[in-house]
């Protein structure tokens, strides 16, 4: 069993899941962020390779990727910051990004270094269900990592249920079409995690863009397994001289 | 224009998953998944419908001109001692070939029921001819275009905004075409359900370079009877065309695609040369990769990130090319050459005075090519004018010293 299975095995509610970008505030501020955040309660951590051209990212998270690409973060980089991510971090760790630069990396030699240091699972928006079958889902499957499928409102039924069979960990629902950071409606999201929660799926649901606070966070508790915040965690690493104690504050004011 | 699904081998159409040989697809977030299959499913059934066909022929004709004139440049064919055809799509309305796409898209747009479009622009040629479009069908439009792009081709921003688009400055990563590109994208997954994109090039996820190729083929279906009538024979020996993302080029190329006696050239911008670091010509320099939803060619560093390109033609300005012309290239089908900034503009001020047409930037570096085709009296030449020079002026004045 995975960690991440491991993890909704026994929290089934309430999970929280943080997004940073790696490299971001500083070229090293990676583990000091990724430590701070189990020290203050997150129960996942999805971190941000960034990408010069993130389609699926708003604004703030493509700033913060375009900072992190500037401090002079890449993925060999990145790898080399997380060699000893297990000695000190239990909390599952998650990989989002965009296909091109693990491409250029070689798919493989990506999973394989991904699951050598202790990552648990991908989330790769540009890589579609129909690349995943023929081409990388076996990649990603021979070195134990976990795959993230995204579901959004306009998915359907028939779709939710295949990217379910495909995805392991959890499903990530978008609360609505939408690019990272945007406020939202969330009445009408409700109805749409509601609606989800009646399709009987294999994997927990995590819910995301929009959770930005502790209400939204709570209502999108209500009818998923937990919640994603991203652009609101990256809107308070802005600037910030004590990581540590911006991190611990965040996480207060949302659980 | 006729449907053809041929089963064999073609340089025409992609494979059912949008692929020209191993280049192609659609990389898209769960977010377009919608509006991209909807496409995806319905393109060829609504662009081949009768009314269809009718209303889109009809506008071709009166609204923007066509068949556009393909004519024997005497002076330039005594220069380099061949038949050289120039295929006049500078004179389409808006002044390039853009529109051939643009029509065609805002008809499809309104039989998928969308009401907002949306459009990327590099030179502002296809948010004009966009703009153009929404116009003529009063619908509402939004065009996004890259910062810098916004001060160097401010004739057609105040074109666009004179036909009632709104332009909207892309003020992220390079402030350019990729970047108004990814804001153009990210305003679709914002607005899944009333709106359309109308990518300008063949560019895109599946079926954006397909379905762009379409429109486009108009181009070559006129000159294949053009030169039937002018020369007795429908095939020429070589087709000319610029090509950044690469739409004119493919319309051009289109129907010679699997015609292998005509040598198709494609010209793209070298800037300031190939490898000096400021250069656009993607075959040369792009290693296989995704960029806006499709596998192709592009130019990005080691790892992976996207370089920003230069060329002093906006609408050449980069970093990644069509699948269909990745495929080319990777074949040998198709025959990549490059020309720098300073030939094009060399060769714009020469086509200018030779037969009276100032030709676009873009359209310039076919023309600069043309010395590099060891050329025999016997061959048949045709070059694509995409665009008219207009737009370029500043450009143009700034290099006479004026």
């Amino acid at each position: 069993m995975s960690r991440i299975q491991e993890l909704f095995q026994k929290k089934k509610s309430k999970v929280l899941n943080v997004y940073c970008t790696a490299g971001y505030p500083e070229l090293n501020s990676t583990v000091t962020i990724l430590k701070a955040l189990q020290e203050s309660g997150a129960d996942l951590v999805e971190l941000g390779m960034p990408y010069s051209d993130p389609l699926a990212d708003g604004p703030v998270i493509q700033a913060s990727s375009t900072r992190a690409l500037e401090n002079g973060m890449n993925l060999s980089v990145l790898f080399e910051q997380l060699k000893d991510l297990r000695k000190e971090i239990h909390l599952p760790v998650i990989l989002m990004g965009y296909m091109n630069p693990i491409l250029q990396y070689g798919f493989e030699e990506f999973c394989k270094t991904a699951a050598a240091v202790g990552v648990d699972g991908l989330i790769l928006p540009d890589l579609p269900e129909y690349e995943f079958e023929t081409e990388y889902g076996a990649i990603i499957k021979k070195y134990g990592l976990d795959f993230i499928f995204l579901v959004t409102p306009e998915t359907s039924d028939e779709r939710v249920h295949k990217l379910d069979e495909l995805s392991s960990g959890f499903l990530y629902a978008v609360s609505s079409s939408a690019t990272t950071g945007k406020d939202k409606d969330f009445n009408a999201v409700e109805g749409y995690l509601q609606n989800l929660q009646t399709k009987k799926l294999k994997n927990p649901i995590l819910v995301g863009f929009g959770i930005k606070d502790k209400e939204t966070f709570q209502s999108a508790c209500k009818y998923a397994n937990g919640a994603i915040i991203g652009t609101a965690f990256i809107k308070a690493l802005d600037g910030v001289e004590d990581i540590q104690l911006t991190t611990k504050k965040f996480l207060q004011n949302i659980i | 224009m006729i449907r053809e699904m041929k089963k064999e081998i073609t340089f025409q159409h992609p494979n059912e998953q949008g692929y020209y040989g191993s280049f192609g697809g659609a990389y898209i977030p769960e977010m377009l998944h919608r509006n991209v299959e909807e496409l995806k499913e319905k393109y060829l059934d609504i662009m081949y419908e009768p009314s269809f066909q009718k209303e889109f022929q009809l506008l071709l004709k009166d609204y923007v001109g066509r068949p556009t004139p393909l004519f024997l440049a005497e002076r330039l064919s005594k220069e380099f001692n061949a038949s050289i055809y120039l295929k006049r799509e500078d004179l389409c309305h808006t002044g390039a070939h853009k529109i051939n796409n643009t029509i065609g898209q805002i008809l499809l747009a309104r039989k998928l029921g969308k009401t907002r479009i949306i459009a990327e622009t590099g030179a502002g040629q296809h948010g004009v001819a966009t703009a153009t479009v929404c116009a003529l069908k009063g619908m509402e439009c939004i065009v996004y275009m890259g910062e810098k792009d916004i001060e160097r081709q401010a004739p057609n921003v105040a074109r666009m905004k004179m036909l009632g688009a709104k332009v909207i400055p892309a003020m992220s990563g390079s402030k350019t075409l990729k970047d108004a590109t990814n804001e153009a994208i990210r305003d679709w997954i914002n607005n899944p359900v009333d709106t359309h994109y109308i990518i300008g090039s063949v560019v895109g996820p599946h079926p954006y370079p397909d379905m762009v190729a379409r429109f486009q083929s108009v181009i070559s279906e006129e000159t294949r009877w053009q030169l039937k009538e002018k020369t007795g024979s429908e095939l020429p020996t070589h087709v000319v065309a610029c090509v950044g993302g690469g739409s004119n080029a493919a319309g051009a190329f289109y129907h010679f695609l699997d015609e292998l006696s005509v040598q198709l050239v494609a010209v793209e911008a070298a800037g300031h040369g190939v490898y000096s670091g400021m250069s656009a010509a993607t075959t040369q320099l792009g290693k296989p990769g995704i960029l806006h939803g499709s596998k192709s060619l592009v130019m990005q560093t080691e790892d992976g990130q996207v370089v920003e390109p230069h060329s002093i033609s906006a609408g050449l300005d980069y970093p990644g090319v069509g699948p269909l012309h990745a495929n080319l290239f990777k074949s040998g089908r198709g025959t990549f050459l490059s020309a720098t900034d300073e030939e094009a503009l060399q060769s714009a001020f020469h086509i200018s005075k030779t037969e009276g047409i100032i030709p676009a930037l873009e359209t310039a570096h076919a023309f600069a090519v043309l010395g590099k085709l060891n050329l025999k009296t016997t061959d048949k030449v045709v070059v694509c004018l995409s665009g008219r020079g207009d737009k370029d002026l500043a450009t143009y004045m700034t290099a006479m010293g004026i």
